[in-house]
C-alpha cells in the first residue's frame, strides 16, 4: 500500500511523510491525463487555430495557416453585405426566440402547478418532455410533413377556406416556422426548473394568504410569483445572454435558398463560405466574431445576474 | 446538443435527486375543500388548457406515424391527419427491405455505444478527480473545463483540425471531438463531491488504492447519476447528425439520422436507396420519410417514458450551483 487514497490530515491517517503531496496522489492526477488531452486537443487547440483568420490557410497545410495577412478577412467580411443580413437575421431569430420562447414555460409551469389531480399532472408532464428527446432531424422532418401543401396545415388552412401557403418557400414564414419549432421542442422541458422552484415556495404563506381571504389568483400573484421570481430571472438573463446562438442544425436543415433572405444567420452563413466554399480563414474571421459576442453577452448577462438577482453562473 | 444549459438556483432549492418535480407535495388537499365557482371554472379551462397542449405536442409524432402506415395516395390528398387511412405495411417492408437503412441503423448503434463509453470514461474520471480535496490546483483544472462552456474554438478551426488529425471517414470524428458534456462533468462532479467522505476514509484504511476506491466504492454508490448521464450522452449521440454530415463521405458508415436527413432534404443518395417504391424519382413518397421517422425515433419513444424521471433528475442536480 504505497498509496493510500486521500484522506484530511489527522483522523487515524497511517503516519505517513508530509512528501510531495502529487506524488502520494499520482493515481488522482493520473485521473486528470487522458480527459486534460481531450481538452487541450479538441477544445483548446481548435481555439487556438482561430489564428488562421488573420492567417492564410491552404486546405491540407499546417492546420495554423501558411503566413500572416493582419485583419483583412475582418475587413472583408464588415464590408460584405451578406455578412449583415445573416447578422440581421440571427438578431431576430434569436429575439424572436426569446421573446415568445422564454414565457411559455414559465405559463405552462403555473398552470400544472395548479393540477390537482397526480396522474394527470404526470401525463401533461410526460408528454410536453417528449419532443425535448427529438433529434433535431426528426423534428425539421415532421416541419417539412406538417407545412408541404398538403400537411395539416394547409389543410387547416383550405378547410377554413383560406389559401393554401408553401410554407417552406416563403422567406416571410420562415421565422414563425422556426420559433414555433423551437416552442415545440423546448416548452416543456423548460417547465422543469420552474416546477422544482414551485415546490419550495413553504406553504404555510399560502395558508397565512387563504387565512387573508386571497383567492386563488391572488395566492398566485402574491406568493407563488414572488417565489419563483429569482428563478425566472436568473432564467431570463442566462437567455438573454446566449440569445445569438440560434439553432445552427435545425436551421441547416430548414432553410433554402429561397429563403436566406430571412433564414440564413451566422453559423450557417459561415458555414457556408467556409466548409462548402473552402474559404476556410475568411469564415474563421466570421466566428471569432459570432464567439467574441457570445462572450460578452454571456459575461455581461452573468454581471447583470450577479448584480439583480445576486446569483450567478460562477 | 440536447444537453440542457446549466442554470444557477439557490443552493439547496434542489435538494435530493429524488425530488422530482411532480411529487409538488400535497399542499392543494387542503384547500380543495373551500373552492370557490371562480376556482372551479378556472380548473376545468386549465385543464382545457393543458389538454391543447398535449394534443399540440402530440400531434406532429402522431401524425407522422399515422402516415407511416397509410398508402400514399392518401397522404398526397392530405386526407391522413390522426388515423392511417389506406392502411398498410408495406411501406414499412419497403425500407426494412432497404440494406442502407439497416446498415445506418447498425451504425448508429456502434457510434452510440462507443461515443457512451468513451464520453462516460473521460466524464467519470475527470469529475472524480476534481471531486477532491487533495488535489492540488482543483480550480485551475474545474476552469480547463469551465472555460470552454463560454468559448468554443467554433466550427472552422474544429473542422480543420479534425480533418488535419486525419479522422475524417473514420468512426473517431464521430465518437471523440464532442467527448466531454461540461454539463455532465458538473454534474458528476458535485454528485461526488456530495458522498460522504467516511466512505473513502474506510477504502483507504481496507487498503484501496485510488483506482480501487473510485471502481469498488464509488461507482457501485453512484448507479443513479451514472444511469443519468450514460442516458445524456446516449440520447445525444443517437440523435445527433451534424459530427456525421460533416466529417464522413462514405455512405456506408451514415448514422441512420443521416439516411434520415437525406430524405427528408431529398438529397441525392437516399433516392438510389430508399426511393425505389417511390412512383416519383424527383420526390421520395411520404410515406417513406414517415416510416424512416417512426423507425429512427422509436427506441427513444419505446425507453423514454420509464427513464424519464432520471433525466428530470439530472436536470435538477446539474442546476444545483457548482
Amino acid at each position: 500500500m504505497t498509496t493510500v487514497a486521500a484522506k484530511p490530515e489527522g483522523v487515524g491517517t497511517p503516519p505517513r511523510r508530509r512528501g510531495k503531496s502529487v506524488l502520494r496522489h499520482w493515481q488522482l492526477y493520473s485521473l486528470l491525463v487522458l480527459p486534460l488531452i481531450y481538452f487541450l486537443v479538441f477544445r483548446y487547440v481548435p481555439m487556438i487555430g482561430n489564428v488562421i483568420a488573420f492567417r492564410q490557410y491552404i486546405p491540407g497545410g499546417s492546420i495554423f495557416g501558411e503566413s500572416w495577412v493582419g485583419f483583412q478577412n475582418f475587413t472583408l467580411f464588415l464590408t460584405d453585405p451578406n455578412f449583415w443580413t445573416v447578422f440581421r437575421n440571427t438578431v431576430m431569430l434569436g429575439g424572436l426566440t426569446l421573446v415568445f420562447g422564454f414565457p411559455v414555460p414559465l405559463v405552462l409551469a403555473l398552470l400544472m402547478n395548479e393540477l390537482r389531480t397526480r396522474w394527470f399532472k404526470r401525463f401533461v408532464q410526460t408528454t410536453t418532455y417528449l419532443p425535448h428527446f427529438l433529434s433535431v432531424v426528426i423534428v425539421a422532418g415532421m416541419v417539412f410533413q406538417l407545412t408541404s401543401l398538403h400537411g395539416s396545415i394547409n389543410e387547416l388552412l383550405s378547410a377554413v377556406g383560406l389559401q393554401k401557403i408553401s410554407f417552406m418557400q416563403e422567406p416571410g414564414w420562415f421565422p414563425a416556422i422556426y420559433v414555433g419549432s423551437e416552442i415545440w421542442q423546448t416548452a416543456g422541458w423548460g417547465t422543469i426548473l420552474y416546477l422544482a422552484a414551485l415546490t419550495t415556495i413553504d406553504e404555510n404563506l399560502y395558508e397565512a394568504a387563504r387565512i387573508d381571504g386571497a383567492n386563488r389568483w391572488q395566492q398566485t400573484w402574491h406568493v407563488t410569483l414572488p417565489g419563483i421570481l429569482p428563478t425566472v430571472m436568473t432564467l431570463l438573463i442566462l437567455n438573454i445572454g446566449t440569445f445569438m446562438a440560434v439553432g445552427f442544425e435545425k436551421i441547416l436543415l430548414l432553410y433554402n435558398p429561397v429563403t436566406y433572405s430571412t433564414a440564413d444567420v451566422i453559423s450557417t452563413y459561415l458555414y457556408r463560405v467556409g466548409i462548402q466554399a473552402g474559404s476556410f480563414s475568411y469564415a474563421a474571421a466570421i466566428g471569432m466574431f459570432e464567439a467574441l459576442i457570445g462572450v460578452i453577452l454571456v459575461v455581461g448577462a452573468n454581471l447583470v445576474s450577479k448584480r439583480v438577482v445576486g446569483s450567478s453562473l460562477w | 446538443m440536447v444537453i440542457p444549459a446549466p442554470s444557477a438556483l439557490e443552493p439547496g432549492q434542489v435538494a435530493s435527486l429524488e425530488a422530482s418535480p411532480d411529487l409538488a407535495k400535497t399542499r392543494k388537499k387542503g384547500g380543495s375543500l373551500a373552492r370557490t365557482r371562480g376556482e372551479r371554472i378556472f380548473g376545468v379551462f386549465n385543464v382545457i388548457v393543458l389538454l391543447l397542449a398535449v394534443a399540440v405536442t402530440l400531434y406532429p409524432v402522431i401524425n407522422v406515424a399515422a402516415q407511416s402506415f397509410s398508402s400514399e395516395k392518401y397522404i398526397d390528398f392530405g386526407q391522413v391527419f390522426v388515423w392511417p387511412r389506406g392502411f398498410n405495411i408495406d411501406t414499412y417492408k419497403v425500407v426494412a427491405g432497404d440494406p442502407a437503412f439497416w446498415i445506418d441503423y447498425k451504425n448508429t448503434v456502434v457510434y452510440t455505444v462507443v461515443a457512451t463509453a468513451i464520453s462516460m470514461f473521460l466524464s467519470t474520471i475527470y469529475a472524480y478527480a476534481l471531486s477532491r480535496k487533495e488535489l492540488k490546483g482543483r480550480t485551475f483544472f474545474v476552469w480547463v473545463a469551465l472555460i470552454t462552456m463560454f468559448y468554443s474554438g467554433g466550427l472552422i478551426p474544429q473542422y480543420v483540425l479534425v480533418s488535419g488529425l486525419g479522422l475524417t471517414d473514420t468512426i473517431w470524428a464521430i465518437v471523440l471531438p464532442n467527448a466531454i458534456s461540461v454539463f455532465n462533468l458538473l454534474v458528476m462532479k458535485s454528485f461526488f463531491e456530495n458522498m460522504p467522505r467516511e466512505l473513502e476514509e474506510a477504502a483507504a484504511l481496507d487498503g484501496l488504492d485510488t483506482y480501487g476506491t473510485l471502481w469498488r466504492v464509488v461507482l457501485p454508490l453512484s448507479k443513479a447519476v451514472i444511469a443519468t448521464m450514460i442516458l445524456f450522452y446516449a440520447v445525444a449521440n443517437w440523435n445527433s447528425w451534424f459530427q456525421a454530415f460533416l466529417y464522413l463521405d462514405k455512405s456506408s458508415m451514415f448514422p441512420v439520422t443521416i439516411y434520415l436527413r437525406n430524405l427528408i432534404t431529398g438529397a441525392s443518395s437516399a433516392q438510389t436507396s430508399g426511393a425505389n417504391a417511390a412512383s416519383d424519382l424527383t420526390a421520395i413518397s411520404a410515406n417513406i420519410k414517415a416510416v424512416a421517422m417512426v423507425l429512427t425515433m422509436l427506441p427513444i419513444l419505446v425507453v423514454y417514458p420509464f427513464v424519464q424521471r432520471y433525466f428530470v433528475s439530472g436536470v435538477m442536480l446539474g442546476s444545483v450551483k457548482q
